[in-house]
């Protein structure tokens, strides 16, 4: 089967590309992924310009988006950065969507579109379509349609109530965007026609439902007065925006819209925040798989191949911690060499494997990799896979900073008491929860000034970025009455921040607001 | 399953409102950078954008996220020399540090830089300046294209068919397709007419013929009535609308006591003027016309570049910018501007005789006239003269003093910024 018993008969020979060729090759790469019985959507294959790529970019990711001015600057700053060659265009921008949607790039060669295809239409794809957090989070099918209804809606709102009131209420939104998800329920799926049919009937409903949270009428003496004394809401919540979508005071219904439309676009992005390592580590470890299959059948010339492997390196590359270019662990890097291993585990296990990995060692390394796919998300996925020999390759080590010590702690390294500590660590590394403050709120002062009080939970003592007030100040915005922060080791307050300010001294003492100031919203 | 789509032809500048989003937002920054620009730059680099930068806390989108402090490991990649339980001096500065997470952290990157265009960079350094009597030019400087009818094509849009010209069509291919089968038909009925006058029994052919002539029918009958082949549209071209012209006349002292410095300040104006109306007007000529004992109609290298000297006598100019204008460029047709720029020195005699040549035969007809005296001295009869041309046409003429680089801009911008009742 070797090539040079069979004759090579490439699809093509130069490298400018063509829709023909891009079909066959597409045909060829498709009938190889078959092999393997990788489950995709179907493609959608968009050959596109390079400004094209930039504005792809500057939409992070939406194939289509609201107007905003934040937008603008991505796209400033892509521009900047493309046209002073600081930065090729990454080649593979894919939309995790019903047929799945691949921007090929007409700069490219057609070494680069293949690798594309192979990358991103079979990769990624297969990813979005298999992986558990995916099928959870998001709905392939109907995400185009609510872009485009999020797009019309919000064009629509600038058209009655200006420009900068929408433009406010969106950099309100955007600031809180990363607390707008319930980690621990299951969305509904989202979809345009059934939101342009409850929006009529949400908007005049919440409106009620509001009024009745903020009814001062006073109750009857004995009935219900122990239940104002209680802490409201009952439990603290994490989804900030989905609560003031549903409880602040002051919105008008178009603005609670907005608030969900932010609301529903971060629910789609929030699977791809936490599966990076796997899904880049997946798509990388089909590309390079699907392309060695194409020159083993003879389908590509060697200068072909050099190209492929070219780029799959500098994707791949990982400088090391010293590196002036080191900014982090490369996802496609630890992603690719994870996969790869657990097809050497299944195929080729040592006595280490089979001590570490008693379970996959020796098993069919295609439903492994599959299953590792599908069942996992970044975090739980190093915990499971980081194999000691991973580990080794890429000499991996942790580094414990704790300012109340003078110098640093090298905990563990990449030997034998070290895997188990750097796994754990690394997986802890990719844990949202981690990453990102546990900031909730804890409760809403209903008969008083109507104060907003959030808690921030600190781990292992981390301070909250220096950008805190100027968030809070959006939750102002939004929320139109105070907003008191409590920062908490355990049990214990360790600092306040007050939106609008107040000197620590009069933290206690409680004097009568006269002024209940509207906010600009 | 593969669709392969070409969307190279549509879908540009998508982000082109978000990017006028963003220069709406930040347009003071932008503003204060583009006037900073003007006043630095040569002028010949008028015709590039502009790199603006904005610092990066203005324009951070805030979120909630860790900062430095308490206790964070991390793991990192390319140990070469620690084993475990090693303890190292923290690295001053921090870099690389803790990299890899919380990347939106949106520090250090203090300023915040971009490109704008040559386009958005004259847009902001014209705004809300305003060309005095614009009135046979919308301001937006867009084409305005009119819609005519030019003849009949075979492709178009449902709504614009040509009812008569496709039934003709029609016709002519029924004909042409049935035309032998009409006059076998025509024959064949001649015929049967014939037999049955005459061969009433002969039955065989009688029926011979009917057949024939049923066979024919249906082959006519075949014949579509109407083929989209047949289908003819009216054809609309978009010409566009003549948008008027306007022509400039610079007049310019290249007089001994015009020094370099002070022919680069009036040259600087001239340009700013250029662009000004280049960005109002499709079409534009531009005359330029220097003096000093004599005037000469020049091109703009000769103009801005040569070097003459000799005396001063500005009506030379003036006159010849008359002759021009009447010769060339009829007032039906042309919007005048002119602009002089000297350093105010004349031969005495000859000021009036240039109020004169002002105020009865070239501000009658054009639009704006302005007048830059470039000197820190006392001004001179020049002025003085001037000023009584100033007092006739208030709307249309205006007189400033400059004395450095630096005051063109808003000197300019005082010039033009007269709004006046059109």
């Amino acid at each position: 089967m070797t090539v040079s018993e069979r004759k090579r008969q490439p699809i093509s020979t130069g490298s400018e590309w063509t829709f023909e060729l891009v079909r066959q090759y597409d045909r060829e790469i498709a009938r190889i992924a078959e092999r393997y019985a990788l489950d995709t959507y179907p493609n959608q294959i968009e050959v596109i310009t390079a400004e094209q790529m930039m504005d792809a970019y500057a939409s992070v990711g939406m194939p289509l988006g609201y107007h905003h001015w934040s937008y603008g600057k991505h796209f400033l700053s892509t521009e900047k950065g493309y046209s002073r060659g600081q930065m090729g265009l990454a080649y593979e921008i894919v939309i995790n969507s019903d047929p799945c949607i691949a921007y090929l790039m007409e700069e490219n060669t057609m070494c680069m579109q293949a690798l594309v295809i192979a990358h991103a239409c079979y990769g990624h794809n297969s990813f979005f379509k298999g992986n558990y957090l995916f099928r959870t989070w998001t709905d392939a099918s109907s995400i185009i349609d609510y872009l485009v209804f999020a797009k019309q809606y919000i064009m629509q709102c600038e058209e009655r109530h200006g420009i900068d009131a929408v433009e406010d209420l969106l950099d309100s939104c955007h600031a809180l965007m990363n607390y707008g998800v319930d980690r621990y329920k299951r969305p509904d799926p989202i979809s345009a026609e059934e939101e342009r049919r409850r929006q009529k009937d949400r908007e005049e409903h919440l409106q009620k439902q509001i009024n009745d949270l903020w009814r001062t009428i006073p109750k009857g003496a004995s009935k219900g007065h122990d239940q104002d004394n209680k802490r409201w809401p009952a439990e603290p919540q994490e989804n900030i925006l989905y609560f003031l979508e549903k409880h602040a005071p002051l919105l008008e219904p178009w603005q609670r819209e907005v608030i969900r439309i932010v609301r529903k676009i971060a629910q789609y992005f929030y699977p791809q925040r936490q599966t990076q390592v796997m899904n880049e580590g997946w798509a990388t470890f089909w590309h390079y798989t699907l392309m060695n299959d194409l020159y083993d059948e003879g389908l590509v010339t060697d200068g072909f191949m050099i190209e492929f492997l070219q780029s799959h390196t500098s994707v791949v590359y990982q400088p090391g911690f010293d590196s002036p270019y080191y900014s982090g662990i490369n996802p496609y890097t630890l992603g690719f060499a994870i996969y790869c291993d657990i097809r050497r585990i299944c195929e080729h296990p040592t006595e280490e494997d089979r001590h570490w990995f008693p379970d996959i060692a020796g098993s069919d390394w295609l439903s492994t990799l599959k299953f590792a796919m599908a069942n996992f998300k970044d975090e739980s996925f190093i915990l499971q896979f980081l194999s000691p020999k991973v580990i080794r390759d890429l000499k991996l080590f942790s580094v414990m900073d704790d300012d109340q010590q003078d110098d640093m702690l090298v905990p563990a390294i990449h030997d034998e008491p070290g895997y188990r500590i750097i796994r754990e660590t690394l997986a802890a590394q990719y844990n949202l929860g981690n990453r990102e403050p546990n900031v909730q709120i804890w409760s809403v002062d209903r008969r008083g000034d109507r104060s907003l009080t959030l808690r921030h939970q600190q781990h292992d003592r981390k301070p909250l970025g220096d950008s805190t007030g100027e968030v809070l100040k959006h939750l102002h915005r939004l929320w139109g009455f105070d907003i008191h922060l409590e920062v908490r080791q355990g049990e214990q307050v360790v600092g306040m921040q007050h939106v609008p300010p107040r000197n620590e001294q009069d933290a206690d003492s409680e004097y009568p607001r006269l002024d209940l100031v509207i906010p600009p919203i | 399953m593969s669709y392969v789509i070409d969307r190279r032809l549509n879908g540009k500048n998508k982000s082109t409102v978000n990017r006028q989003r963003f220069l709406r937002r930040y347009r003071d920054h932008i503003k204060k950078a583009v006037e900073e620009a003007v006043s630095r730059r040569s002028i010949t680099d008028m015709e590039h954008g502009e790199q603006i930068s904005i610092p990066g806390r203005d324009i951070d989108e805030p979120v909630l996220h860790h900062g430095r402090g308490g206790k964070q490991t991390t793991v990192h990649p390319g140990n070469k020399q620690f084993s475990g339980g090693d303890h190292i001096p923290r690295p001053q500065g921090g870099g690389g540090r803790g990299a890899g997470k919380a990347s939106n952290s949106g520090e250090g990157i203090d300023e915040f830089v971009f490109q704008i265009t040559q386009e958005e960079f004259l847009d902001f350094m014209f705004e809300d300046l305003e060309l005095p009597n614009l009135v046979k030019r919308h301001l937006t400087g867009s084409d305005t294209f009119k819609t005519v009818r030019a003849g009949i094509s075979n492709e178009g849009n449902p709504s614009r068919i040509n009812i008569v010209r496709t039934l003709r069509s029609a016709h002519a291919r029924r004909i042409a397709l049935s035309g032998s089968s009409r006059g076998k038909l025509k024959l064949a009925l001649a015929e049967l007419e014939r037999l049955k006058l005459e061969e009433p029994d002969n039955f065989s052919d009688i029926q011979a013929l009917e057949e024939e002539i049923s066979k024919l029918r249906v082959r006519i009958n075949r014949v579509p009535f109407l083929d989209t082949f047949d289908l003819k549209y009216n054809l609309l071209t978009k010409q566009p609308n003549p948008s008027s012209k306007a022509v400039m006349f610079c007049l310019m002292d290249v007089s001994g006591s015009m020094t370099q410095a002070t022919k680069d300040i009036a040259k600087r104006f001239f340009i700013l003027l250029y662009l000004f109306l280049k960005r109002n007007y499709d079409k534009i000529e531009v005359v330029f016309i220097r003096h000093h004992t004599s005037a000469k109609e020049v091109d703009e290298e000769e103009f801005f570049y040569s070097r003459e000297t000799g005396g001063t006598i500005v009506s030379s100019a003036l006159k010849m910018m008359q002759e021009i204008m009447a010769a060339r460029y009829p007032i039906n047709e042309w919007n005048i501007y002119a602009a002089q720029a000297s350093d105010g020195d004349n031969w005495n005699d000859d000021s009036p005789i240039c109020r004169d040549i002002l105020i009865n035969q070239i501000m009658p007809f054009v639009q704006y006239f302005t007048y830059v005296e470039i000197t820190p001295r006392e001004h001179q009869a020049l002025w003085f003269e001037y000023e009584q041309v100033g007092e006739n046409y208030a709307d249309t003429f205006a007189q400033q003093q400059l004395v450095s680089s630096a005051d063109i801009y808003p000197v300019f911008r005082e010039l033009f910024q007269r709004r006046l009742v059109t």
